[in-house]
């Protein structure tokens, strides 16, 4: 009996994956991998939808860039915001059908194209067991001692580096030049990306690392270690935030709209914090999951729309350089 | 010097070297077709230039200068576990940067062991970020390479010359003037120039201990071309200017090396009565001691890490190390199938210089690489489901230049001690490969085959640009677990990866060693 229903079983699973329609979403690589949000969103949407979705990983946009309109992907996920200018440049996107009054984000949201599924801010990480005196606020981080060393990203090759670099355009604009310079008495080095930087501070080689405000979270529900803190600046923090967005001439329109529409929904927000150690896009503070609900939060952010980013961009990393050069 | 009359032609190593440049040139045009007029270089990328240059010398220099004495070291030396000690040796140039660099801080860092030693002692910490941490993780990975190169040439000295060097009782002063001189100025020009290439297209290394963007390199900036700017254009103009540095280096190095009259030996066990005095003893132990410790430090640190880090290891890691496997298998393959012909030709070549070919896959950057082929590839078919197999390919364009300089003496070795008696016998061709050279050459074949696949493992290359999520290499799962917080995961999975990797060198150098020795 037994036997026979996995046999028939087996049967439908391979007649259904005859004319299932596939919906191909491209990711960034870590998203797909069995830590990252991939695998649940996978099996959380096709309960429903009648389809196959199937990831495609690599990197986001220098793939669409190449691959320009023989570009197999249906729904591109986490595009953020740093690159949204140069992807809507494509002209390869479709509006994403959503009502952007739904979302929850501490900033205005206007786009019509690229839609925020989770949000972050660039933020300084510590060891409360290792720093007694953690910097109250921004100035005060110029302040440290020469002894407390800083790990940070890259501006020219990593996303969140970038964030930083705007960071302190935004918050200290001509005096950035200074900024760094006075910074760089802590800066212990600069790393390609943000792996290897936080590798050095939990190898304890470094005091402070420059990561998101909800790094904390994920020690503190996947690790049950609660000494990981991030420190809170009155100033703001930069925003950072990622996308979802429909490619125009896919064959799966309804099926990526149906995506699109998942985004949004209640059980793809509540899963995403957990899943992508993100904070979700559009949930209302009071309806996040319980840790989530107690994560210390900036209550000022900075933000630069797509364009005021790419007019400041270059200049802004030029004085980076400029002045960590020295 | 006339060319003799050789056993073997070119004909094949023609068509592999046409091979290897077109798979570089060609991609190389498939970018330059998409690329757009850009703005060209602006002084950051003259500086990273500049950076680069200095680090990439200063690396190769230190590095071959110090080869010389720790291989001197261990050619006159037999002691239990020389063998073992010799391979793991060629650990650091294996492992993935990442690795290296949590292994290097582990002793140098601020919290490091040295460190911690001259604070117990009241001493001044050291700090390891700027020009010379660069240079000296440079030399960590690439101070193995010049020692097993190095101790080839100690190798290919015929045990007879020895011999007559003790019975007119040279002093060891004499000997290595006589002997071992002349032998070290064959190989280390070509030392050099292959580690300066290597050091060239260092990237995050560089930036990591460089300790900020001073310590920008030319390959950071073609990164940042490709990945953030997307400016095909200047990341074009970068990669050519890499390219004419890393073809210049090799064409001078190449040039200068002298030619000398190869003599064979009757293939005696090597004696070494020159150095049986109690200070030789001494300083050479002493050399072996601290070129171990320099370089087994670091990496009995990635083995606890990853010790303690191996029951957190997820399942699908392992599936990854299969696929890795799998692709250092094929680059080792198309690796000797280009290598062979290649070394073949160069060998029965007057000067050396064709062997900059091989140079040329090592210092076009793996992301032009895989980006122009990206393009190729994409109007004809989905280059996802190419991705391993163009991984295997460039790993094998990069193994390249270290299988030359491996083969090429042998086969030289080879010809000159048997050639003559080849062509007396009329054995010409295929038949002249299948019974002289592959025989004679078996040691140095699996010493580069193991070489290959060791670096293919250990290589994350192109694949990140075009990954199938499916079927991942085991770098890439290990940069995916440092990605998802998982560091100590990834330092589990970065012991499995080390230890792949020297099984894989294990294998194909001593099991080629033992059938030829049998």
């Amino acid at each position: 009996m037994r036997r026979t229903l996995i046999a028939a079983g087996i049967l439908l699973a391979s007649q259904a994956g005859a004319d299932t329609p596939v919906l191909t979403v491209y990711a960034g690589d870590y998203f797909t991998s069995e830590w990252g949000p991939g695998p649940i969103i996978e099996a959380e949407f096709e309960k429903f939808c009648d389809c196959d979705l199937q990831w495609s990983t690599g990197d986001l946009l220098p793939r669409l860039l190449l691959e320009g309109e023989r570009t197999k992907a249906d729904v591109v996920i986490g595009l953020t915001s740093d690159v949204t200018a140069k992807a809507r440049a494509t002209e390869l996107f479709a509006p994403h059908g959503q009502d952007n009054s739904a979302l929850t984000l501490p900033i205005e949201w206007t786009d019509d194209t690229f839609l925020p599924f989770n949000y972050g801010h660039t933020a300084f990480i510590y060891n409360e067991t290792t720093m007694d005196a953690p910097p109250a606020s921004f100035d005060a981080l110029l302040d440290l001692p020469d002894d407390v060393k800083i790990v940070i990203q890259d501006p020219r090759t990593s996303i969140s580096g970038l964030a930083l670099v705007l960071w302190v355009q935004a918050l200290y604009g001509d005096k950035s030049a200074e900024v760094w310079e006075k910074l760089s008495d802590n800066i212990l080095t600069v790393t390609k990306d943000w792996s290897a930087s936080y590798g050095l501070f939990t190898d304890g080689e470094a005091d402070m690392v420059l990561s998101y405000t909800t790094s904390p979270a994920y020690h503190m529900i996947a690790e049950e270690d609660f000494t990981k803190k991030a420190a809170i600046f009155p100033e703001g923090h930069y925003f950072m935030v990622e996308t979802v967005a429909k490619i125009a001439d896919t064959e799966q329109s309804e099926l990526a709209d149906k995506f699109m529409a998942y985004v949004m929904s209640r059980e793809f927000q509540t899963i995403i914090p957990t899943a992508n150690w993100s904070l979700p896009s559009a949930l209302p503070q009071s309806d996040w999951p319980e840790a989530w609900a107690q994560l210390p939060l900036p209550e000022k952010v900075l933000f630069y729309s797509e364009t005021e980013a790419a007019d400041l961009q270059a200049q802004a990393i030029e004085t980076w350089r400029n002045a960590l050069s020295q | 010097m006339a060319q003799r009359a050789q056993p073997i032609n070119g004909r094949a190593g023609v068509v592999a070297g046409t091979i290897v440049v077109a798979s570089v040139c060609l991609a190389f045009l498939g970018i330059v077709l998409r690329a757009e007029p850009g703005a060209g270089l602006g002084p950051a990328d003259w500086q990273a230039i500049r950076f680069t240059v200095v680090q990439a010398t200063l690396s190769a220099l230190i590095s071959v200068a110090l080869s010389v004495p720790l291989a001197r070291a261990l050619a006159r030396r037999q002691m239990p576990g020389r063998q073992v000690l010799i391979t793991l040796l060629g650990a650091p140039f294996i492992l993935p940067v990442i690795v290296a660099v949590l292994g290097l801080l582990a002793v140098f860092g601020r919290n490091g062991w040295v460190n911690d030693t001259l604070g117990t002692l009241g001493l001044p910490g050291i700090s390891i970020y700027g020009l010379h941490g660069v240079v000296l993780a440079h030399v960590f990975f690439n101070l193995p390479l010049a020692t097993r190169l190095l101790l080839q040439g100690w190798q290919s000295i015929p045990a007879e010359r020895f011999r007559l060097a003790a019975q007119l009782d040279l002093p060891p002063s004499m000997v290595f003037r006589t002997l071992e001189w002349p032998m070290l100025q064959r190989i280390l020009p070509g030392a050099v120039a292959l580690i300066f290439v290597i050091c060239l297209t260092s990237f995050a290394v560089a930036l990591t201990l460089g300790g900020g963007p001073k310590a920008t390199t030319i390959e950071l900036a073609i990164y940042q071309a490709f990945r953030f700017d997307f400016d095909l254009s200047r990341a074009a103009l970068l990669s050519v200017i890499q390219l004419i540095l890393a073809g210049g280096a090799a064409l001078i190095a190449l040039w200068i090396i002298p030619q000398l009259p190869l003599t064979g030996g009757m293939d005696r066990p090597v004696q070494r009565w020159d150095a049986r005095g109690g200070g030789q003893r001494l300083l050479d132990g002493l050399v072996i001691l601290l070129g171990s410790a320099f370089l087994l430090l670091p990496l009995a640190s990635v083995a606890v890490s990853g010790t303690l880090g191996l029951p957190q290891v997820p399942a699908s890691v392992w599936a990854a190390a299969g696929v890795s496997l799998w692709v250092a298998g094929l680059s080792v393959l198309v690796l000797l199938a280009l290598a062979l012909p290649l070394a073949g030709w160069i060998a029965i070549r007057a000067r050396g210089s064709a062997e900059a070919i091989g140079l040329i896959g090592l210092s076009a950057s793996p992301l032009m690489i895989g980006t122009g082929w990206f393009i190729l590839i994409n109007p004809v078919m989905d280059p996802v489901r190419l991705s391993l197999p163009v991984t295997a390919v460039v790993n094998a364009l990069m193994a390249l230049p270290f299988a030359l300089r491996i083969l090429v003496p042998g086969i030289r070795e080879a010809l000159a001690s048997h050639g003559r008696l080849c062509l007396a016998l009329n054995v010409n061709g295929w038949p002249a490969w299948r019974w002289l050279i592959l025989p004679r050459c078996l040691p140095q074949i699996g010493f580069a085959a193991g070489l290959t696949g060791a670096l293919s493992i250990g290589d994350l290359g192109v694949i990140a640009l075009f990954a199938d999520p499916d079927r991942t290499t085991l770098p890439l799962q290990m940069y995916r677990l440092m990605g998802a917080y998982q560091t100590e995961a990834a330092a589990g999975a970065a012991l499995i990866l080390l230890l792949m990797a020297l099984g894989i060198f294990w294998i194909c150098d001593k099991g080629a060693r033992r059938y030829a020795e049998a």
